[in-house]
C-alpha cells in the first residue's frame, strides 16, 4: 500500500511538468530543521511558490556541519541542487573560484542590491572578484546571552545585567540545582561561544586584530588571556549540561533547567515557538551586556550553475524573491534574525529584535569569523574548544598557546 | 624460482584456464584502476595543499608535520590503539569460548546461534544509537539500577572522557563477537572427530585438547578472523559518530573521523589525504609482514 502511494507520488512528479508548463521545480537545500527555523523556511517556500514556481524542500538535519559536506559533494559531484544555503563568507569561496556557482550580478544590478542591502559588508561577503554570487537573507549575530527569568527567581537572585553578574550568580543557581550555563556538545557551539567572549570581554579592536589581521602576538597576549579566564568560568558553569544540539541546550533555558546560554539570535525562534515573551519569561543581553557589538554573519543562498534554462530562470526568481521586503519581514520574524535591508518595517518585532536593530542602526557591527577565517582554521578552532570545554584538566594557558598557533597558521 | 621452473616445464601455462582468466579481467582492472590507482592518487595529493578541490601544488611534508602536531590526531591514534588491542583480544577470546560452548552438542544450537549472530545484522549506526541510549545515565543502565534501589550506582562511560573509548568498545564487541563465534564454530566443525577420540583415549583433558591441538589446527580460521576483525578496527567510524560523535570534547575521536572531518568539514583535502595515507601505512605495517609470512615463506611449511 505504502509502496503504491509512493509510486503514484513519483508518477505525479513526473507528470506535473508536462501538465503545467510554467511551474519549475527548484530544489533548495538548507539545514534549518529546528522548530523556529522550519517555520521560517515555510515562509520562504510560500513566497517562492507565489511566483509560479515550486520550492522543493531539501532540508538536511543535523546542523551545518552535517549538511555542508553533502551540499558541497553534490555540487562538485555533478548533481547540483537549484539553490543552497551557506553562511556567506568563505564556505563557498572555492566552489565559486572553480566556476561551479552562478554569477548573480545581473539580478543584483537590476534590483539594486547595492543600495538596499545594509550593512554593505553583507554583500561584500557575497562578492568575489567584483561579481556577486549569493543572495543574503538574514543577519545573524552570535553575541547574545539568553537568560531564563524563572531559573533566577528560583535561585533567589536578580536576573543578571551582564556576563560578570551572571558568573557571580552561578553558585546560587548551582545550589538551586540549576546548571548555570547550557552548552551543547557540538564543536561549533563551544568555539562560537569563545568568539563571543572575545568581543564581549576584550572588545572589538582585539577581535579584529586576532581574526582579521591574524596577529598572533595579540592572540598570545594578556587581552586574550583575560578571555581565556572568562572561558574557564564558562567551562565550570557549563558542567553538567549533557546535551548535544543547540536547540536542546536552548530548551534547558526555556524550561528553567539552566540559567542561560550563549547562543546566536536564532535561539530566539525557539523561545517564540515555546510561546515565551521577551522581557517577561526570558532576558536577552546583546554583547553579553558588556560590549554591545553585533557581528553580521548570516545565511545566504548560493546558486549552482545549471544548464537547464527553465531552472536558471527559476533561480533568478528565487534570488529576487528572497530580498523582497515582504519575504524579509515574514522570514526574519519567524527566524528571530534581522533583515538584510534597512528599509523594511518590523512593527511586530519583539523586545530583543529591537535591541538588535538599534545596535545595527548605530553601526556597531563587526564581521564574523565565518567571513574572516577559512573553514580549515575554523575546524582547528572547533577541535581546540571542544577539547577545552570538555576537559577540565586543560589549563587556560595551554589552550591559549594552541589558540595562538592556530591564528599564526591561519589564512 | 619454483614458478619459473614450473613455467618452463609447461610452455602453455598462460593459456591454461583461458576462460577463467578472461572472466577475471574486469576484476583485475577494477583492482588496478580503482584500488591501486585511487591509493596512489591519494598519496600523491597528500603532498599538496589542496583545499576544497584537489590541485597539484606541492608543499612537501607540510601536511604530515601539521598532522602529527595536531592533538586531535594523537588522541585519535591512541584511541585506535586501545580500541584495536582490546577489540582484537576480546572478540577472539569471547568468540572462541562461545563457539567451543556451542560445540558441546547442546540442544537448540540453532536458536542460540541465531541469537548470538543477531546483533551482526544491525548496522554500526543502529548499534551505536542503541548503546548510546543504554549507556545514557538518564534513561539507560544507570537509571534502571538506581530505580531498583541501588541509588549510588554510577555507570556513564560515554560522558567520562577517560573511559569513553571503552563504552564504544562494549558496543563493538556486542555487535561483532557473533560473527567471530560463527567463524570459529565452522572451524571447530572442520576438525576430524577422530582427533577428539584419540585425545580422549590418551586421557588428555578437554581444555588441553583445545589449547594444544584444536587451536593450532584452526590456524587458517584464526587468520581469516584476524583479518576481518583488524580491517573492522581500522575503519571504525560510524559507531563513534552514532554513539558520541567524538565527544566528550575530542576524547573519542578516531582516525577515520579525522579524515572525514578535515576533507569535508574543514575543506582541506590535503590534510585529510595525509591522515588517510597514515592509516594506509598503519595497515601496511600490520598486513605486509603477515602476508609475507603467510604467502611468501608459507610454501615450505605447506
Amino acid at each position: 500500500m505504502k509502496l503504491r502511494s509512493l509510486a503514484s507520488a513519483l508518477a505525479a512528479t513526473v507528470a506535473l511538468p508536462l501538465g503545467v508548463a510554467q511551474a519549475t521545480d527548484l530544489e533548495v537545500t538548507h539545514w534549518w530543521t529546528s522548530g523556529g527555523e522550519a517555520a521560517a523556511v515555510a515562509e520562504l517556500a510560500k513566497a517562492f511558490d507565489a511566483t509560479g514556481n515550486k520550492w522543493v524542500d531539501g532540508a538536511i538535519a543535523g546542523s551545518g556541519g552535517t549538511a555542508r559536506p553533502i551540499m558541497i559533494s553534490r555540487i562538485t559531484g555533478g548533481d547540483p541542487m537549484g539553490a543552497t544555503q551557506f553562511n556567506h563568507g568563505r564556505q563557498a569561496q572555492e566552489l565559486v573560484e572553480a566556476g561551479l556557482m552562478r554569477d548573480l550580478t545581473d539580478v543584483a544590478t537590476r534590483e539594486n542590491w547595492k543600495e538596499i542591502v545594509k550593512p554593505a559588508s553583507l554583500l561584500d561577503s557575497c562578492t568575489i572578484e567584483g561579481k556577486i554570487y549569493c543572495a543574503p537573507v538574514n543577519i545573524h549575530s552570535w553575541q547574545w546571552l539568553w537568560l531564563s527569568n524563572a531559573a533566577f527567581k528560583q535561585a533567589g537572585v536578580p536576573v543578571p545585567k551582564n556576563w560578570d553578574e551572571f558568573v557571580a550568580a552561578a553558585p546560587a543557581l548551582e545550589k538551586a540545582g540549576i546548571v548555570p550555563l547550557a552548552l551543547g556538545g557540538q564543536p561549533w557551539q563551544s568555539s562560537g561561544a569563545f568568539d563571543v567572549l572575545i568581543v564581549a570581554v576584550a572588545g572589538k579592536d582585539v577581535f579584529e586584530k586576532v581574526f582579521a589581521q591574524k596577529d598572533e602576538e595579540v592572540a598570545a597576549g594578556p587581552e586574550i588571556a583575560k578571555v581565556f579566564k572568562a572561558a574557564d568560568d564558562a567551562r565550570r558553569m557549563a558542567k553538567g549540561s549533557n546535551v548535544q544540539d543547540w536547540n536542546q541546550a536552548t530548551n534547558l533555558v526555556i524550561t528553567g533547567k539552566a540559567g542561560g546560554q550563549i547562543m546566536g539570535d536564532w535561539a530566539q525562534g525557539e523561545f517564540q515557538v515555546a510561546g515565551q515573551k521577551a522581557g517577561v519569561d526570558y532576558t536577552c543581553l546583546p554583547g553579553l551586556g558588556l560590549n554591545e557589538v553585533l557581528a553580521t554573519g548570516g545565511d545566504a543562498f548560493y546558486f549552482p550553475l545549471l544548464e537547464d534554462e527553465e531552472k536558471s530562470k527559476a533561480q533568478e526568481a528565487l534570488a529576487s524573491t528572497l530580498l523582497k521586503p515582504e519575504t524579509q519581514v515574514a522570514f526574519n520574524l519567524k527566524k528571530g534574525s534581522l533583515p538584510v535591508r534597512g528599509d523594511v518595517d518590523l512593527a511586530t518585532a519583539n523586545d530583543c529584535m529591537r535591541k538588535g536593530l538599534d545596535i545595527l542602526a548605530k553601526g556597531s557591527v563587526i564581521q564574523w569569523t565565518d567571513q574572516l577565517l577559512s573553514p580549515d582554521s575554523q575546524k582547528q578552532k572547533e577541535d581546540l574548544f571542544s577539547e577545552f570545554f570538555a576537559n577540565p584538566s586543560m589549563t587556560p594557558e595551554d589552550a591559549q598557546k594552541r589558540f595562538a598557533d592556530i591564528i599564526a597558521a591561519a589564512d | 624460482m619454483t614458478a619459473l621452473t614450473r613455467g618452463s616445464a609447461r610452455p602453455n601455462q598462460w593459456l591454461r584456464n583461458l576462460n577463467a582468466k578472461i572472466a577475471s579481467i574486469p576484476m583485475i582492472l577494477t583492482a588496478l584502476v580503482i584500488f591501486l590507482g585511487g591509493t596512489i592518487w591519494t598519496v600523491v595529493y597528500s603532498f599538496t595543499n589542496s583545499k576544497l578541490l584537489p590541485r597539484l601544488s606541492f608543499v612537501g611534508l607540510d601536511q604530515y608535520e601539521r598532522l602529527w602536531a595536531a592533538p586531535r590526531w594523537i588522541v585519535s591514534i591512541q584511541n585506535l590503539a586501545v580500541y584495536g588491542f582490546f577489540s582484537l583480544i576480546f572478540s577472539l577470546v569471547i568468540g572462541f569460548v562461545l563457539a567451543a560452548l556451542m560445540d558441546q552438542k547442546i540442544r537448540f544450537e540453532n536458536t542460540f546461534r541465531t541469537i548470538m549472530l543477531y546483533p551482526f545484522a544491525l548496522s554500526f549506526i543502529v548499534t551505536g544509537l542503541v548503546w548510546q541510549w543504554l549507556l545514557n545515565p538518564q534513561f539507560g543502565v544507570q537509571s534502571i539500577m538506581r530505580s531498583l534501589g541501588w541509588t549510588s550506582f554510577s555507570f556513564d562511560p560515554l560522558y567520562d572522557a577517560d573511559i569513553v573509548i571503552y563504552g564504544i568498545l562494549i558496543a563493538a564487541l556486542w555487535q561483532g563477537t557473533g560473527l567471530v563465534m560463527c567463524l570459529m564454530l565452522a572451524g571447530l566443525r572442520g576438525i576430524d572427530e577422530d582427533i577428539w577420540k584419540a585425545a580422549r583415549v590418551d586421557g588428555i583433558p578437554m581444555w588441553k585438547t583445545y589449547v594444544l591441538i584444536i587451536i593450532p589446527m584452526m590456524r587458517g580460521v584464526f587468520i581469516t578472523t584476524l583479518v576481518i576483525i583488524a580491517s573492522g578496527i581500522v575503519k571504525v567510524y560510524d559507531l563513534v559518530v552514532a554513539q558520541t560523535s567524538g565527544g566528550p570534547g575530542i576524547a573519542s575521536e578516531v582516525p577515520a573521523k579525522y579524515v572525514y572531518d578535515y576533507m569535508f568539514l574543514a575543506q582541506n583535502l590535503g590534510q585529510g589525504f595525509a591522515a588517510s595515507t597514515m592509516m594506509l601505512i598503519t595497515v601496511a605495517i600490520i598486513i605486509v609482514p603477515w602476508a609475507y609470512l603467510e604467502f611468501g615463506g608459507g610454501r615450505k611449511r605447506g
